[in-house]
């Protein structure tokens, strides 16, 4: 005889009897995951009342003046110039950090042998871990010396490209300067990923390229590199998300200077970062406030760019088992 | 199955006895190692490099107006890859030229990021060494003017606050991180995705965002707590800094523990939290502290947060909780703007300083989380050639115990065995194939 409980379809209902001490932990667990979000939801809302009064002062303002005086008489402040220096920075470290990550990746993965592949790994690893005090004083004191031989070829042989042109001769302390310097501390976090997700690349394939008479570099093009596609967009887009957010360097390098300009080799440069941390220390009350919305700016926008970041690369076919 | 057919065998001269020098053992197996680049290779690789860096010394340095070691070296490089490409296409073809030339390009990208880190090195070890003498580890620059000299002074307030700050930090991250990665990966749910979507997030936010957060919240005085400039609140501005990497990395390890060792726990009656307290945590010991000390080589730097919420000072101030303290980014980041050559001379130790503490962590967590493999490989390690002796002469001893026994059984049953042996002779002998009726 069927019982009638084998023609229903609705599951049996399942009891989980925890013991007391599991009931605590797990709630004690929860706690702690969801102090992540809490912290950042109150990043968020702290940022957003103070610089409540800035931007009230200001309105939309804020994002087109390109001066930065909130405690004058007549506040007038706004991120335009200094929003346009970060990206030029970001743009310039990226140009630089890409080609050179990417090979460094390629280099470690496919070409190096076995033991020194661990080696450079470390390298790599340690080269993230310096702090990027270190960098801005290095840059400052040792690799500036050096670019302004090459900013003043660039400016003098290739002056009618209006990017290089520097029309007052002063070559020092400039984005172009700054964007180098800031392309070293991008580099590890790039390199890492883009080696991670080239690691992923199913051997059966790179060894079916080779074994149809590829060369090692036809290997790498064919295979390696669409197959990386994912991660070499995601690792870009981390290091992008750490060069905008780059402050100490920046700080130690520029002069700043506060204006939108196409001379990108010339003297004066700024940045969002390096703006809040320079003009922290003589801040009145609304000029807190602005540097407060700065930073939230700079905020939401790191944080966009990390998002997309990772969705990026969890979403390659690469970046599967990548940790971002 | 088609059969090859063989060719009729030839006749066969007859056999005469080989001649000595055939009975020489064969000789060895060579190995062949398929190589692709000799040795000629090297002398094209290094020939067009000399070329190229001669080359360029005399048109860079004689004739052209250029100036700048950078310069010589992206020019001779210039020349260098197109002069081995032709070489390379002209000997081997072009398929091969290209490859090489790929290859070459490769490795100086690689070297372009390995190269600077020794230069930074070695450019911070050179320049700090001047001012690194006892006095500063234990004098602080209390009394010390911007015209003082380099004898006078130090660095111990600054070491001091950035060893009391970062401590902070970690007392605060590193619990927290362990509990995040805990509930990320032993608990999970549906929390779990936005919560790890979060974390991965957080880890972007700049420092100086962190810093300004905790200043809004903990410093300041409108609409904060208005604790003031504290050692206390770099350390909260750290911990957000150092949260999501010790996060990621304890995620990483508690994942490699074999889910086998959990189900033992909870089938020999563990509750949950005591699987993950007594099992699951200790078993990934290593890794989480590797995870918390690489999150403290990046908390030990970080200079931008500190601006708002220590502050800085010239003082000894041994009280994290309140009043402004020194801290070694900030000692550094200071004094280097400072028209005085002592004061930059100091930056420059402070910063050597810097670089060695993160050195020495950066060794640790390797040391670290090595030391987790040694010790699993440890276990299964083979027995040594004199107890593999020892066991067999124990088996023979026990085997020959045994067969000493059998025979006196035998003996016995041998004295008793008449009358068995009748029995068994009456009894017709079974066939196990037919079934017993």
């Amino acid at each position: 005889m069927i019982p009638d409980s084998a023609t229903d379809e609705t599951p049996r209902e399942v009891v989980v009897n925890r013991p007391r001490v599991d009931r605590f932990y797990r709630v004690g667990a929860r706690m702690a995951g969801g102090t992540a979000l809490v912290l950042m939801a109150l990043i968020g809302l702290f940022l957003l009342l103070r610089a409540l009064p800035a931007i009230r002062e200001a309105g939309f303002s804020f994002l087109t003046t390109f001066e930065w005086n909130p405690d004058a008489t007549t506040p007038k402040f706004g991120i335009a110039a200094v929003m346009f220096g970060t990206i030029l920075i970001a743009v310039i470290a990226l140009t630089i950090a890409v080609p050179v990550a990417i090979a460094t990746a390629l280099f470690i993965n496919e070409y190096a042998p076995r033991r020194l592949q661990r080696v450079l790994i470390a390298i790599v690893d340690l080269l993230a871990a310096i702090p990027s005090l270190i960098y801005g004083l290095w840059g400052r004191a040792y690799l500036q010396e050096k670019f302004i031989g090459v900013a003043r070829f660039l400016s003098e042989n290739l002056g009618f490209i209006p990017f290089f042109k520097v029309p007052n001769h002063r070559y020092d302390s400039s984005n172009f300067i700054a964007g180098v310097v800031v392309s070293l501390m991008v580099l590890p976090i790039a390199t890492s990923v883009m080696r991670e997700v080239f690691s992923q690349t199913p051997p059966g394939e790179k060894e079916g390229a080779l074994a149809l008479g590829a060369t090692r570099w036809g290997m790498i093009r064919s295979v390696v590199l669409p197959f990386g596609r994912g991660g070499i967009i995601g690792g870009s887009m981390l290091g992008l998300g750490r060069a905008l957010g780059e402050t100490i360097a920046v700080a130690l390098i520029i002069s700043p200077k506060f204006e939108i300009t196409k001379n990108v080799l010339s003297e004066g440069g700024n940045s969002v970062a390096s703006l809040i941390a320079l003009r922290f220390g003589e801040a009145k009350s609304l000029g807190l406030s602005a540097l407060m919305a700065a930073g939230l700016t700079l905020f939401i926008i790191t944080l966009i760019v990390n998002m997309l970041a990772s969705i990026i690369v969890s979403r390659s076919r690469s970046g599967k088992g990548v940790e971002v | 199955m088609t059969r090859v057919l063989e060719p009729p065998a030839t006749p066969q001269p007859p056999a005469r006895p080989p001649p000595a020098a055939a009975l020489a053992p064969a000789p060895e197996p060579v190995r062949i190692r398929p190589r692709t680049f000799h040795g000629s290779d090297y002398g094209v690789l290094f020939g067009c490099a000399l070329s190229a860096l001669s080359l360029m010394w005399v048109a860079y340095y004689r004739v052209l107006p250029l100036t700048g070691p950078v310069g010589y070296v992206l020019l001779s490089y210039v020349v260098f890859i197109t002069t081995y490409y032709s070489v390379v296409r002209q000997m081997h073809g072009r398929v091969l030229a290209f490859d090489r030339f790929m290859t070459v390009v490769i490795a100086t990208g690689a070297l372009a990021l390995f190269v600077p880190l020794l230069l930074i090195i070695t450019y911070v070890f050179t320049k700090g060494v001047k001012a690194l003498t006892f006095a500063f580890f234990t004098e602080t620059l209390e009394f010390v003017g911007p015209l003082d000299p380099l004898s006078k002074g130090g660095a111990a307030h600054a070491i001091v606050g950035t060893l009391e700050q970062v401590a902070v930090a970690v007392v605060i991250s590193v619990p927290l991180g362990i509990a995040t990665a805990v509930f990320l990966n032993e608990i999970g749910g549906r929390l779990a995705r936005p919560v790890r979507f979060i974390v991965d997030a957080m880890s972007g936010v700049p420092s100086i965002v962190a810093g300004l957060f905790i200043f809004a919240l903990w410093v300041g005085r409108d609409g904060g707590l208005g604790r003031g400039f504290s050692g206390f609140a770099a350390g909260l501005a750290l911990s957000i800094l150092m949260l999501p990497s010790v996060t990621r990395t304890s995620e990483e390890v508690l994942r490699l523990v074999p889910d086998g060792l959990r189900e033992a726990s909870l089938a020999l009656g563990g509750s949950e939290f005591r699987t993950t307290t007594n099992v699951v945590l200790p078993t990934a010991r290593g890794g989480l502290i590797t995870g918390a000390v690489l999150g403290t080589a990046r908390a030990v730097g970080e200079t931008a947060p500190l601006i708002m919420t220590s502050f800085g000072s010239s003082f000894m101030h041994l009280n994290v909780f309140s009043g402004d303290q020194a801290s070694l980014p900030l000692f550094s980041y200071r004094l280097i703007n400072s028209p005085e050559a002592a004061q930059q001379a100091r930056a420059w130790t402070g910063a050597l300083v810097l670089i060695v503490i993160v050195l020495v962590l950066f060794t640790i967590a390797r040391i670290a989380g090595g030391e987790r493999r040694e010790r699993r490989s440890r276990g299964a390690r083979k027995p040594s050639a004199a107890a593999v002796r020892r066991q067999a002469a124990r088996e023979a001893a026990r085997e020959a115990a045994r067969r000493r026994v059998e025979q006196d059984r035998a003996e016995a049953d041998s004295a008793r065995g008449t009358v068995d042996d009748e029995a068994k002779r009456d009894d017709p002998p079974r066939d196990p194939e037919q079934p017993e009726s």
